[in-house]
C-alpha cells in the first residue's frame, strides 16, 4: 500500500495545502478557545468583547476546579483508572481466546456463530440496556463498578474479537503445528506462540478499550448513584451547572479530562490507526 | 478479493482452521473450538440475546421496577397514538440523521482526499482534523455549549464581527438548537470515518489512475469513474454504521440541552432514557426500543438491498 498518490500537480498540492491549513485552524479553534478560557479569571472569561490571550495565566483555575465538587477530582479519576483496567483486562482475555476458537478450529456452525457476533456491532445498544439494567438491580449491584466492568470478560466486545481474529488469521499456521508436535496444548499455543505473536493487535485493544472506558457516558450515568463513585465523565457533567457562573472552571475540568485521551494518542497514534482501519477494511 | 464478505471480514469459503482429517479428531478439535468461544458465548446469552427477549416482553407491561403487569400493545398504542413527544423525538431525530450523516458521510470523504495529497506536515494535518473525534463526549458538549453561548459565545461575537446583527440564539433557540447540534457533529468528520475513508483511498491501485491518464481522462472523470466506483463498499460500510450510531445520539443532548428548548433537541435515545430512568416507565421505553430496533433493521435491510445497485465489488483481485 503507497502511503502518497501522485494526483496533485504542484501548484495543485500548494492550494489543497491552504485549504487543510485554514480548515485545521477552524478545527482546532475550540480547543484553543478551551485552553484560554480555563486560564482567565472570572471576569475575563465573561468579558466582552472576548478576550483572546488571558492576562495573567489564571493557573490556579485547575486546583480550584479540582476541588469545586464536594469530592476531590482525583477520586473521580481513580475511580475511572480502576473500572478502565478491570474492563480493559477482561477484555484483552475473553476476546483473545474467543478470537483464537474462531481463527484457528473448525466446528459446526462457526460462520453463523461469528456473523452472529458480528451483527452485534450493529445491535442499538437500547434494546438491552433495561433488562440488563434489571438483572444488576436485582443482584444489588447498581451503584457498585461491576455492571461496569463484569461484561466485558464474556467478550462482549465484538469489535475486539473482530479485530483479534482477523490478526491471528495472519499467523502462520505451521507454528501451531509446530508447537503441537512438541506437544504443545491449544492453550500453550494460545498463550505461547499466538498471544506473543500479536502485540500489535493487543496494545490496539488495549488503548481502544481503555479510551472508551475513559469517555464512557451512558454506562456510568445509568449505573452510579453516589458522588464517591462517579468517573470523571459523570462528575464533568455536574460542572454544567457552572455553566452561568465559573464558566473558566468549566473549562479547566473539561481540560482535565480531555488532556489525557490526547496524550494517549500521541504516545501510540500508530496503534489507533490500525485499530480503526483493520476493522474498517478487510483484515 | 473484495466482497461485502470481506469488508465485513466474514471467512471465505475454505475456513482455515487446523484441518482435521475426519471423525473422532475432528470432533475433539470441534469440541475445543466451542470451548473457546465459550466465553463469547456465555456473555451473548446473559447480555445480549437474553436481555432483548427480556426487553420484547416488557414492551408489552408496565413495569416500574417494582411491579410487572400485562398490558398486551398498550405501550405501542400509546406511544404512537396518544404520546406526541414520541413523535417530537422520532422527528427530530430523523431530522439529525437526514442531515448529518450525507453532510458528515460526505465531509469526511473530501477531507480523506484532501489529506491524501503528499505534503510536509500533512500528518499534523490528520492528526489536527482527528483529535475532535477523540474528545470526550460530555467535554465537546461542554466547550460547543461555551461556543453557542447566545451573548457572549464566540460563534456569534464571529458572526457580529462580518455583520450579522441578529446571530441566532443556537441552544436557547427552538429554531437552532437542532442546526447547533448537527454542526457539532460536523466536527468529528475527521474521525474514524475519515481515516476509513484514507486508508480505501490509499488502497486504489495506481494502475487505474495512470491507464485512465493515457486514455485522457481528467481529474473529474478520474474520480467519477475510479475513486467513487473503488471506494463504494467503503461508503457503504460507512453509511450503514454512521445511520445507525446517528439514531442512537444522546450525550449532546443530554448535557448540552436535556432535550429542550421547547423540545427540539429531544433524540430518540434521550428520550428513551427519560422513560426509562426518570419516569421509571420501563415497559413504555423498551417498547421504544423495539421500534428503533425495528426501524434500524428496516433501514440496515433497504441499505443492503440498495446497495447492490450501487456497490462495486472488484472481482478477481489486484
Amino acid at each position: 500500500m503507497k502511503l502518497v498518490r501522485r494526483e496533485y500537480t504542484v501548484v495543485g498540492a500548494a492550494a489543497v495545502g491552504l485549504v487543510l491549513a485554514a480548515g485545521a485552524a477552524l478545527f482546532i479553534f475550540p480547543f484553543f478557545w478551551t485552553v484560554t478560557t480555563a486560564l482567565k479569571s472570572y471576569q475575563q472569561a465573561f468579558a466582552y468583547p472576548p478576550v483572546w490571550i488571558p492576562k495573567p495565566f489564571v493557573w490556579s483555575n485547575f486546583a480550584e476546579a479540582w476541588t469545586t465538587l464536594p469530592m476531590p477530582f482525583h477520586l473521580f479519576v481513580i475511580n475511572t483508572y480502576t473500572i478502565a483496567f478491570i474492563a480493559t483486562s477482561g477484555t484483552l482475555l475473553s476476546c483473545s481466546l474467543v478470537a483464537y476458537g474462531f481463527a484457528r478450529f473448525r466446528f459446526r456452525g462457526r460462520n453463523l456463530l461469528f456473523l452472529v457476533l458480528l451483527s452485534t456491532m450493529m445491535l442499538p445498544g437500547q434494546v438491552t440496556m433495561i433488562p440488563v439494567f434489571v438483572f444488576w438491580n436485582k443482584l444489588h449491584l447498581v451503584d457498585t463498578f461491576a455492571p461496569l466492568v463484569l461484561p466485558a470478560w464474556f467478550a462482549t466486545s465484538a469489535f475486539s474479537v473482530f479485530l483479534l481474529r482477523q490478526f491471528f488469521m495472519t499467523i502462520p499456521k505451521e507454528l501451531d503445528e509446530a508447537a503441537m508436535i512438541d506437544g504443545c496444548s491449544y492453550f500453550g499455543i494460545w498463550w505461547r506462540i499466538i498471544m506473543p505473536l500479536s502485540r500489535p493487535a493487543l496494545i490496539t485493544i488495549v488503548i481502544l478499550s481503555f479510551l472508551g472506558e475513559w469517555n464512557d457516558f451512558m454506562g456510568p450515568l445509568i449505573y452510579l448513584n453516589s458522588l464517591r463513585n462517579y468517573t470523571v465523565s459523570i462528575a464533568l457533567n455536574m460542572f454544567r451547572d457552572l455553566y452561568y457562573v465559573r464558566l473558566e472552571l468549566l473549562m479547566a475540568a473539561s481540560l482535565i479530562h480531555i488532556i489525557p485521551v490526547i496524550a494517549l494518542f500521541f504516545a501510540a497514534q500508530k496503534y489507533f490507526i490500525k485499530g480503526i482501519t483493520m476493522t474498517g477494511i478487510k483484515g | 478479493m473484495a466482497g461485502w464478505r470481506d469488508v465485513l471480514g466474514l471467512p471465505p469459503a475454505g475456513p482455515p482452521g487446523l484441518d482435521a482429517p475426519s471423525g473422532a479428531l475432528a470432533r475433539k478439535i470441534g469440541l475445543w473450538g466451542y470451548l473457546f468461544i465459550a466465553p463469547w458465548i456465555i456473555g451473548f446469552l446473559v447480555f445480549t440475546a437474553g436481555p432483548m427477549l427480556v426487553s420484547l416482553a416488557l414492551s408489552f407491561t408496565t413495569y416500574n421496577l417494582a411491579e410487572v403487569r400485562y398490558e398486551g400493545l398498550h405501550n405501542y398504542s400509546f406511544l404512537t397514538l396518544k404520546d406526541p413527544l414520541f413523535w417530537k423525538s422520532l422527528k427530530n431525530t430523523a431530522v439529525y440523521v437526514a442531515v448529518s450523516v450525507p453532510l458528515g458521510l460526505t465531509g469526511s470523504l473530501l477531507l480523506a482526499m484532501l489529506l491524501n495529497v503528499r505534503l510536509r506536515g500533512i500528518s499534523i494535518l490528520r492528526t489536527i482534523y482527528y483529535l475532535p473525534s477523540l474528545t470526550p463526549a460530555v467535554a465537546s458538549a461542554l466547550l460547543w455549549m461555551w461556543v453557542f453561548h447566545p451573548d457572549i459565545g464566540i460563534l456569534n461575537y464571529s458572526l457580529k464581527a462580518i455583520g450579522i446583527d441578529n446571530p441566532p440564539g443556537w441552544l436557547q433557540s427552538p429554531t437552532w438548537a437542532m442546526p447547533a447540534m448537527i454542526i457539532m457533529s460536523l466536527w468529528g468528520i475527521g474521525g474514524a470515518r475519515m481515516i476509513i475513508f484514507l486508508a480505501g483511498l490509499q488502497g486504489i491501485s495506481d494502475h487505474y489512475y495512470e491507464a485512465a491518464k493515457i486514455d485522457g481522462a481528467n481529474a473529474w472523470q478520474r474520480f467519477v469513474h475510479i475513486t467513487i466506483p473503488l471506494i463504494t463498499p467503503v461508503i457503504l460500510f460507512n453509511l450503514v454504521l454512521g445511520v445507525i450510531g446517528a439514531f442512537q445520539v444522546f450525550t449532546s443532548a443530554y448535557v448540552m440541552t436535556e432535550g429542550g428548548p421547547d423540545n427540539a433537541t429531544l433524540f430518540y435515545a434521550l428520550y428513551l432514557y427519560k422513560n426509562a430512568f426518570q419516569f421509571f416507565k420501563m415497559g413504555r421505553a423498551s417498547a421504544m426500543a423495539w421500534i428503533l430496533f425495528v426501524i434500524l433493521l428496516v433501514f440496515t435491510y433497504i441499505q443492503f438491498r440498495h446497495s447492490r445497485r450501487w456497490v462495486h465489488y472488484e472481482g478477481g483481485g489486484e
